[in-house]
């Protein structure tokens, strides 16, 4: 397999997609970026500081509203989830590492919607692999991956950031 | 009074050591409590959403068996319950005679039969909880909410929980216990929960009539002057005092425990400037404590029925979480 691209170079294109996407439609009301722990947060604090945007950064786990509880139980390493703005009639740049099944979007838009009624929520993906199991696509993505299911993508961090392919543990 | 038989305490943690039951803090282990606490802090998020909870117990039944009067507890495990989205039903079971094990297990029976997850039970029997657990199937998860003299673990968790918030670290910390130790499940499951987070220095302060004899077992110091107990201390710990008690012989009036052993500003500041001052509620003004103190700066007993909600929730989760049965992929 070929070797990864590094982060750095994935994320110039995105914020200048991101961008246009803003520019596109005019905005009202503020903006806000909410990063999905623990990855998602990593690349919405490069997006922040890349597209000038003032503010604190949300903070989303989506422990709480994962649809496998009964199958897998507790998360052990769950974290407060941490909005420090109001939601309503805000447009939302909801940041992850990687979309895979798109069950986790699921679940942090419903997270999301318990906090408010925001204006428009953009998704951004760091990595797009396939696998989807949900009608969810990011709108803006930094790198298209096709992977065998046993194959993961994962983003290493914080500091730097990179990404590795693994294969799964044989269950 | 028959006591129940008390099972071991094995029974609360699962092969893959997970929390099944809360029943006492005895048996459990400082990762357990860490998990509890930690959990209960990823909660306490929740009252800042609009939308007060979250779906995680969606479609799971808590029972609530009270069989003795409370009104902080039952309402903070009902809340709980609610806020992870369970239906819960909230039983009061008249406290008139002392329930035997037999009726004990007949209303155990009959709530089984319509497919209750998790039951909350409160019970002025010693080992009531743990019957109960004995007795119940494999996917059916019990909290102990209060049992006879013996163990109060939720009441524990939320004073460790709000310690926590206020104080870094444990280790360090001197921790005084004070006032009806004897009749005090609370103080006693305190004791428990503070030695396996490993506190420095865990002190009791009560008069000789009020303290177990077996007391320093625990690996605690007794202390017979409160001026003397409060010295420095980082947390102080204050008991309810049961009104039967006083008006039994083994204390003297209200106002009397007061002037010797009540929590008032000046002997508040034998303590460490910034010690807090904790008690499970409800407090008798001007007999455990001053209202100058109850409502003072260093009280922090209205976070503690706050922190109830987030710790109990934890420890419904992570009973039921316990019982997840993973599906072939």
């Amino acid at each position: 397999m070929n070797p990864l691209p590094s982060v750095d170079d994935l994320l110039p294109s995105m914020v200048q997609e991101i961008n246009i996407l803003l520019a596109d439609r005019p905005i009202r009301g503020a903006l806000a970026l909410v990063g999905i722990h623990t990855g998602g947060v990593w690349v919405a604090q490069r997006l922040q500081s890349m597209l000038n945007l003032s503010g604190h950064l949300g903070r989303l786990d989506i422990s709480f509203y994962r649809d496998d509880f009964t199958r897998v139980g507790m998360n052990p390493e769950v974290k407060p989830s941490y909005l420090p703005f109001r939601i309503d009639n805000r447009v939302l740049i909801l940041v992850d590492d990687v979309l895979h099944t798109g069950r986790t979007i699921r679940a942090a838009l419903n997270e999301l919607f318990d906090y408010g009624r925001p204006a428009r929520v953009i998704l951004v993906a760091l990595v797009e692999r396939s696998g989807r199991e949900l009608p969810i696509q990011a709108d803006v993505t930094g790198l298209r991956l096709m992977l065998d299911p046993e194959e993961h993508v994962k983003l290493i961090g914080p500091n730097p950031l990179s990404l590795v392919v693994q294969k799964a543990k044989v269950r | 009074m028959t006591e129940l038989p008390l099972r071991s305490a094995n029974l609360q943690i699962d092969a893959k050591g997970h929390l099944r039951h809360l029943l006492s803090i005895e048996g459990l282990n400082r990762a357990i409590l860490t998990e509890i606490l930690d959990t209960a802090e990823s909660f306490s998020s929740v009252p800042a959403q609009s939308v007060k909870k979250v779906p995680l117990l969606r479609g799971k039944t808590v029972a609530n068996l009270f069989f003795e009067a409370s009104t902080r507890t039952r309402a903070t495990f009902e809340l709980a319950a609610k806020r992870l989205s369970a239906d819960v039903l909230t039983i009061n079971v008249p406290t008139s005679s002392a329930v035997k094990g037999e009726s004990l297990l007949d209303t155990l029976r009959n709530l089984e039969a319509m497919h209750i997850d998790l039951f909350v039970v409160r019970h002025a029997e010693s080992g009531a909880a743990h019957f109960i657990a004995s007795q119940v199937s494999p996917h059916v998860s019990v909290i102990n909410g209060g049992d006879g003299r013996h163990a109060h673990p939720t009441q524990a968790l939320l004073d460790m929980f709000t310690i926590r918030r206020h104080k870094r670290n444990f280790s360090n910390l001197c921790v005084a216990i004070v006032g009806d130790v004897m009749h005090s499940r609370v103080a006693r499951s305190q004791i428990h929960a503070l030695n396996l987070l490993g506190v420095g220095e865990i002190r009791v302060v009560a008069p000789r009539t009020l303290l177990p004899s077996h007391i320093k077992e625990l690996g605690v110091r007794v202390f017979t002057q409160l001026a003397e107990g409060l010295r420095d201390v980082d947390v102080v710990m204050m008991l309810r005092l049961q009104k039967e008690r006083m008006e039994s012989a083994m204390l003297p009036s209200g106002l009397e425990f007061f002037q010797v052993y009540g929590l008032t500003p000046e002997k508040l500041a034998l303590a460490k400037p910034d010690a807090i001052v904790m008690h499970p509620g409800p407090i008798n003004r001007g007999v455990e404590m001053s209202s100058e103190v109850a409502d003072g700066l260093q009280s922090v007993i209205l976070q503690q029925v706050t922190h109830g909600i987030a710790v109990r929730m934890a420890i419904m989760s992570l009973c039921l979480g316990s019982r997840a049965v993973p599906s072939e992929m």
